[in-house]
């Protein structure tokens, strides 16, 4: 049980010189252009045709490498980066701070700014790379590594900040200048992971700072490739390239986040030439950015799998009746029978295709192909109206049923119109469904007052362990088990076989056990997996972008062409 | 005068109160913004812990409460989200709504009084019919349509101005304010104007009735008989007589202005007050939520005590009446 990871060579291949002016390449082009002018008359003219395309090259390069707009989709409410543990705040921080570990663009963790390895299934060593340096000059070290991971605990009036990332933690040893030695109380898989999360701050900088301090920039001092040169709250942030980062020199001066929440406006915005990028392409768009000329689109399948939650621990969930509305002597969704009909009832590819507009593929699983744990065995259900009513006549319900299907309708790609269609092929097959939705602020509530009967949710996790302990275990708050599992699933065999994978230090035995895990849930039914989101970005043609499995919009993985 | 102030005061401060007392009630009833805050991560301990460190484990008779100590202290809360004094987000989004809604009473005034006295001047004539069937239009179109619509034509196909945000600003007294450079007033034209709209198409309207009515009036007639040019006639008899309405709209209007730019500045991404308060209740941040209402109800306050104020100044027979008492 010895895990390692090595630093590649070179991290950050290209970076440097991105764009240079490709020198080498005009010797090479000349007699081409030569040998076409000779042939065609006059020479004067394929040169100064070679000279332009050179101008007009550096021309782009000098244009592009100077400053890149990329329009973000989600309010950033701080700079603090241990504050709260919200994906929107964490994308502009990212380019400020670093952490430990780097998630790439699979989700899978790579070296940051340390590497790891796990000498006994209880410590884990973090050998940082050495001359790392923060925005202000110093060089970072194992005191700043240690500040940073136990400054969440410190935190006051956060709602929902870092402490389940690092409470795995027992206790932290700085072996030597370079070398962080964490201990866990048991074996946790996971670790690598959840501190891919955790931002590294400057100690000296961060000591005793609020968050006026970090949105300020005083504290909001650190290792990543920008800093920060102003944060004007609900309109943009301004970065400038952070010159000495260890990855190699970031390929934009200058950047700037725009904040802007309303999708039409984010397409506007790029469509006037004002953003140079936006990330979250609202599905509605789609189509006319894809035909404009002069941008592109890169998506990739999101870790986001949107699901429903099924209510299967009690006898009388709310929204379930017979047809005729009378209560029901059981629970049918206790019958694996009855959820298996409610799954080949549902035709996920109509929904990806139709309703989704493409920005989906079908799921089986409960998390997407590119996850940590993801079971290729574990194909999504066929669309299969007939065994579904088969099903339900075996189960006891020829006459099928009626249940209530709640969702949010402004959180996931098109949630309301994903119910609308769910209830309809649930209607198909003879389970009346009718849907209830609400805005995402009453929703989570009333879900977690157990409100619902079938529930609609989307979980973005970077391991299928991590998600299951969430959303399938039996809840369990002594064990942080269960928290989000609305439905009440409960199954001793999953919770062994979760805690077992969690449990796992060596990755490769660790995601055989997560996928075992994956597996059981999806035969047993613990939720209905409806599909996995695409994420997708747009840029003008010039620009690349790798698309991300977990999201995130990082102005210096923005690549010149 | 003072017993008049005095009484706009006391009933202030209990609209202040009710009003409080609503919006805690009501955002306590939506739900428990942790539930939307907190990491995907998190588990029940997680959970109870960030309830608890933002007090709403308390009921909410105790949360009012503590709150209501608080404000008598001058402090409105902490913002659950953003770590920072909920007074201090909005006195620092302040200034750009009120350039918004300032610029946009300036477009309404300046182009609304002179194309109503126009098309009341000229009601047959096409200029008038134009004017006027103009101004349905800025009524009945809702502003955020009329907005993209605005952002399409002229930044998307013309080109010729920024579709979103505050352009750059510049302190005057420590205040950042954006329509001193041409950055700004670029980006301050396509906002300000479609804010601007509705109050426009009111003035028109109303400039227009007040100036028909006027003109078929005895005193006008006499100052026409009498050899006066029709610019002092205007100015003078018709202009004077028709303004107390339209100062009473301007000046309701100028609240609803800073009230309704919730809208343009979510379509235009203009970070204003507005757009703040949107933020804040799709996260249930209540600290903000509360001191937004409380600082609007402060200025329509004000705002209504500035036009009666001004009534005074337009209107000899009201300053009287308020003396004779």
């Amino acid at each position: 049980m010895n895990a390692q990871y090595r630093m590649g060579g070179s991290p950050r291949p290209g970076i440097r010189g991105a764009c240079r002016i490709p020198t080498r390449e005009i010797p090479d082009s000349l007699p081409a252009s030569r040998a076409r002018a000779g042939a065609g008359g006059s020479r004067i003219p394929a040169s100064l045709g070679v000279l332009a395309v050179l101008a007009a090259q550096f021309a782009i390069c000098a244009a592009h490498a100077a400053e890149l707009r990329i329009g973000l989709s989600a309010d950033v409410t701080t700079m603090d980066p241990h504050f709260v543990a919200a994906q929107p705040n964490l994308t502009a921080q990212k380019h400020i701070f670093d952490s430990l570990v780097h998630v790439d663009a699979r989700g899978r963790p790579i070296p940051g700014l340390a590497t790891w390895r796990v000498p006994d299934p209880l410590t884990w060593e973090f050998r940082l790379r050495k001359g790392v340096k923060f925005h202000d000059g110093a060089e970072l070290t194992a005191e700043d590594v240690v500040f940073s991971l136990e400054r969440p605990y410190a935190i006051t009036g956060s709602p929902g900040g870092f402490v389940p990332y690092v409470r795995a933690i027992a206790s932290k040893r700085i072996v030597d200048r370079y070398t962080v030695e964490l201990r866990t109380a048991a074996p946790y898989g996971a670790l690598a992971q959840d501190l891919a999360e955790v931002l590294i701050v400057s100690k000296r900088a961060a000591s005793g700072a609020g968050g006026a301090d970090f949105d300020s920039g005083r504290a909001a001092i650190g290792t990543g490739p920008y800093r920060l040169v102003r944060f004007v709250r609900g309109s943009h942030i301004e970065l400038a390239r952070h010159e000495d980062y260890w990855g190699g020199r970031p390929p934009w001066e200058k950047v700037t986040l725009r904040i802007l929440p309303a999708d039409p406006v984010r397409t506007a915005a790029l469509l006037s030439g004002e953003l140079d990028a936006i990330e979250h392409v609202p599905a509605a768009d789609l189509a006319r950015l894809r035909k404009t000329p002069g941008l592109k689109l890169e998506s990739a399948v999101s870790w986001r799998t949107i699901f429903l939650h099924l209510d299967q621990a009690r006898d009388r969930p709310p929204g379930l009746a017979a047809r005729d509305g009378r209560p029901l002597a059981a629970n049918p969704l206790k019958d694996l029978r009855v959820r298996r009909a409610l799954s080949l009832a549902i035709n996920r590819r109509a929904i990806t295709e139709r309703v989704m507009e493409g920005l989906g593929i079908p799921a089986g699983s409960v998390v997407s192909p590119s996850v940590f744990g993801h079971n290729p065995e574990v194909a999504p259900d066929p669309h299969d109206p007939e065994r579904a009513a088969k099903l339900l006549a075996e189960a006891g319900y020829p006459q099928g049923f009626a249940l209530t299907i709640a969702t949010p309708n402004n959180r996931y790609i098109n949630d309301e119109q994903v119910a609308q269609a769910v209830a309809q092929m649930f209607s198909r097959v003879g389970v009346a469904a009718r849907v209830e939705a609400m805005p995402l602020a009453v929703y989570f509530g009333r879900a977690r007052n157990r409100e619902f009967g079938v529930a609609l949710l989307g979980w973005g996790s970077l391991a299928a362990d991590l998600a299951l302990r969430s959303l399938a275990a039996t809840p369990d708050a002594a064990k942080g088990y269960g928290a989000w599992n609305w439905g009440g699933f409960s199954n001793s065999k999953l919770d062994a076989l979760i805690a077992r994978s969690l449990g796992t230090v060596d990755p490769a035995a660790r995601e055989a056990l997560a996928r075992e895990a994956a597996a059981l849930a999806a035969s047993e039914l613990a939720f209905i997996p409806l599909h996995y989101q695409l994420v997708t970005w747009a840029m003008k043609n010039h620009l690349s972008y790798t698309a991300r499995t977990d999201e995130f919009t990082l102005a210096h993985h923005f690549r010149p062409r | 005068m003072l017993g008049f102030a005095l009484r706009r005061i006391l009933q202030s401060i209990a609209v202040l109160f009710a009003m409080s007392a609503l919006v805690f009630a009501g955002v306590y009833a939506i739900g428990n913004p942790v539930d939307i805050l907190v990491s995907p991560l998190a588990d029940q301990a997680e959970i109870a812990r960030a309830t608890a460190a933002l007090g709403l484990d308390q009921p909410l008779w105790r949360q009012y409460w503590n709150f209501i100590v608080g404000a008598f202290a001058g402090d409105l809360g902490i913002s659950f989200t953003a770590n920072t004094p909920a007074v201090h987000l909005i006195l620092e989004r302040m200034p750009a709504t009120l350039e918004l809604a300032v610029a946009a009473a300036l477009i309404a005034v300046a182009l609304g009084i002179p194309l109503g006295l126009l098309a009341g001047l000229k009601p047959d004539s096409w200029t008038g019919k134009i004017i006027m069937a103009g101004s349905i239009l800025g009524f009945s179109l809702p502003t955020f349509w009329v907005g993209v619509m605005l952002i399409l034509v002229f930044s998307v196909w013309l080109g010729w101005l920024p579709p979103t945000g505050r352009g750059q600003t510049v302190a005057v007294l420590g205040v950042p304010v954006s329509f001193l450079t041409w950055d700004g007033l670029k980006h301050l034209a396509l906002p300000a104007l479609n804010l601007a709209l509705f109050t426009l198409s009111l003035l028109i309207r109303l400039t227009g009735a007040g100036t028909r009515e006027a003109l078929v009036q005895d005193y006008v007639r006499f100052a026409r008989a009498k050899g006066l040019s029709t610019a002092r006639v205007l100015r003078v008899h018709v202009l004077k007589n028709i303004m107390i309405p339209i100062v009473t709209v301007t000046g309701v209007e100028f609240g609803s202005l800073v009230a309704f730019a919730v809208v343009t500045e979510t379509i235009f991404a203009w970070p204003g007050m507005g757009k703040l308060l949107i933020d804040s209740i799709t996260v249930l941040d209540r600290p903000v939520i509360v001191a937004y209402l409380l600082v609007v109800v402060v200025l329509f306050v004000l705002i209504n005590l500035a036009v009666d104020l001004a009534y005074g100044a337009l209107d000899p027979r009201v300053r009287l009446a308020r003396r004779a008492p």
